[in-house]
């Protein structure tokens, strides 16, 4: 599903060049749940945001779902985005003065899908995150469990290739924390393909395979048994 | 891109954001509301200019005899001029070409009665080419004719407030007054745009006056209409030559100032014209000045809402949203913002210029007005650059990178 080649990454920052990402190479099959794990300053949300096109590598090659990804301009990284990923954030990024359902009808409303279609399948997702009835809520009127889910909910609605989770339960307690890493859990048994950036080991553990980032190399990439997040609920 | 879902994700983001909705259409809306206030309050300015300036023909002289001042021909100075019908019949057969018309007017005051009312009132003795010279209207009636003028008759044209202070709301034309002992028949009623004075008037021929005055053949000042062919250099030529013959048959010395008096409406036309026109710069200097503060208004709001919406618009981009789409969004609501706001102003602005109306006749402003075109050519101006205002920043906007933008807490 993602393959890497040798890919490097640098920010001038003043007049020193960092080298932040020294030539990564990972391949993810379709399926697989990945926990990327790192200190800070190791490199993992630099290779997240790469990933997730938001950002561009200076070398190496870079192909998701056999489509070669190079020569990005502003408006085709936007399609592919839209096609190819959906983002869960640390801090949730919902639009505060959008209901949780219209939230989820945003990237169908860019995939210039109808209303009605919009709005069905928005549900469909509201109901598989379990918040179906909190449709009309504002963002400011939901826990930050919810307002996670509810992230969740529209990252999956674009229907994407891969999820691509930047901390998601960086700002939540650890109840919460594994209610969402469960729903996480479920979404990858349907077969989604996931990307989990995460500092902490319990998470890291729910995934099945960890990558450890540090100074811009991977140092361990191991497959792991899975602990379900629902021993913990 | 102008499709129904586009609209109605705009309507939802300008309902759900009202305050910010507010500020940008407010400032639209005040600006185009003080330009169109400013606007009609020059253009009446320049109304009440022209009732007080431009009242009379433009293409008179008035003579007025005085004294002379420097002996000649064996006259001794500070001799009394006056003028006469010899007068009035040479410059009729000297000047055929370059004459429109003349007229005496001799000025008296009199106390004037009906039935039990009287009251004092300026009396002008005239020809009938004074009517033109003062653009007098008739309400009813006629003016005093040429037929008037041969037979001395006893007719009077009287003015539109005489008959309401004297009449009591009676028609006074074919009714008697009396003028100073003498009974006159009213023939006509008048009114003038000069004001109340200019309507406590008694026109009567000047034949009569004379034949009163012990059949005298002085004819006070003289009124002089040019034909307007002829230009402003023939009037300057005219004056000239009128003034010089007019000397020579009074026996003036020619450089003696004081004998007669000659105002040219032309001259002071020249200069009414001059400060029309400069009125008319600082009407539009002002209405500039309003539209470029309304500009600047528009674009900081526009900066502000842009920067505001940095973070929406970064998770927009990180969900498929194509810069372009960006663009358009904002531009597509600040065009809407402003179009609304700015026909709010518009039409507020207008419905007070009407409302008022001459209620601000006192502080020389008289019906004050804006041309519809130019109120519409000003709004369509102010969401122009409401548009390109909103477009730099919304283009900054769709540049920045989604990670930068999400960062951005």
């Amino acid at each position: 599903m993602i393959e890497i080649k040798d890919l490097h990454k640098s920010y001038k920052i003043g007049k020193n060049l960092l080298h932040v990402l020294k030539g990564i190479n990972i391949n993810i099959e379709a399926g697989e749940l990945v926990a990327i794990m790192g200190s800070s300053g190791s490199g993992k949300s630099t290779l997240l945001n790469i990933l997730g096109m938001l950002d561009v590598a200076d070398k190496g090659s870079y192909t998701l779902d056999k489509v070669p990804i190079k020569d990005l301009d502003e408006t085709k990284a936007a399609k592919y985005r839209n096609k190819f990923l959906g983002f869960v954030f640390q801090s949730f990024n919902l639009i505060n003065y959008k209901t949780a359902l219209e939230n989820v009808t945003l990237p169908l409303y860019y995939q210039k899908a109808g209303r009605k279609e919009r709005h069905i399948k928005a549900m469909q997702y509201l109901e598989k995150v379990g918040l179906a009835d909190w449709a009309s809520h504002l963002p400011s009127e939901l826990s930050g469990g919810q307002k996670q889910r509810i992230a969740i909910a529209r990252a999956l609605a674009a229907e994407p290739k891969v999820l691509l989770a930047d901390e998601p339960t960086g700002a939540l307690d650890s109840t919460t924390s594994y209610e969402v890493m469960q729903l996480i859990q479920e979404i990858n048994d349907e077969g989604k393909t996931i990307l989990v950036v995460t500092h902490e080991k319990d998470i890291a553990h729910m995934c099945k395979r960890i990558v450890q980032l540090k100074d811009g190399v991977i140092i361990e990439d191991t497959k792991i048994n899975q602990v379900r997040a629902s021993e913990y609920v | 891109m102008f499709s129904r879902d586009s609209w109605q994700e705009i309507f939802d983001t300008i309902s759900k954001n009202k305050l910010r909705t507010f500020l940008s259409g407010f400032t639209v809306a005040l600006g185009i509301f003080i330009f169109v206030i400013l606007f009609g309050f020059g253009n009446g300015l320049k109304n009440s200019f022209q009732e007080f300036f431009m009242d009379d023909a433009t293409n008179i002289f008035r003579l007025f005899p005085g004294k002379t001042k420097i002996p000649h021909n064996g006259f001794k100075s500070d001799r009394l001029i006056e003028f006469d019908n010899d007068d009035l019949a040479a410059i009729k057969n000297n000047f055929a070409f370059q004459l429109q018309y003349i007229t005496p007017r001799i000025t008296r005051n009199y106390t004037v009665k009906y039935k039990h009312k009287s009251n004092n009132y300026g009396l002008r003795a005239v020809a009938p080419g004074h009517q033109a010279a003062e653009k007098t209207i008739l309400m009813k009636g006629r003016f005093i004719n040429r037929q008037d003028v041969v037979n001395k008759t006893k007719y009077a044209v009287i003015g539109r407030l005489i008959e309401k202070d004297l009449f009591n709301g009676e028609n006074a034309l074919g009714k008697y007054i009396d003028i100073g002992q003498r009974s006159f028949k009213v023939v006509g009623v008048f009114q003038d745009d000069g004001g109340d004075n200019e309507e406590r008037f008694i026109y009567i021929p000047y034949t009569t006056n004379q034949l009163i005055e012990k059949n005298t053949d002085k004819v006070g000042q003289l009124i002089v209409a040019f034909k307007p062919i002829i230009g402003y250099e023939g009037a300057m030529q005219f004056e000239e030559e009128l003034m010089a013959f007019m000397k020579k048959r009074h026996n003036i010395h020619e450089l003696d100032q004081g004998a007669i008096y000659l105002r040219n409406v032309a001259d002071d036309l020249e200069q009414n014209q001059q400060f029309g026109s400069l009125l008319q710069i600082v009407v539009t200097f002002v209405g500039i000045g309003t539209l470029i503060a309304g500009i600047i208004g528009i674009s900081n709001i526009m900066v502000y809402v842009v920067k505001e919406r940095t973070k929406e618009l970064g998770i927009r981009k990180a969900i498929g949203a194509t810069p372009r789409s960006v663009i358009t969004m904002i531009l597509q609501e600040s065009i809407f913002i402003t179009t609304a706001a700015g026909y709010i102003g518009l039409f507020g602005g207008i419905f007070l210029l009407n409302s008022l109306g001459d209620t601000l006749d006192d502080y020389f402003i008289k019906n004050p007005y804006i041309n519809t075109g130019t109120a519409v050519f000003a709004t369509v101006l102010l969401i122009i650059f409401g548009a390109i205002a909103g477009y730099v920043p919304a283009q900054r906007a769709a540049r920045i990178k989604p990670i930068v933008a999400l960062r951005d807490e």
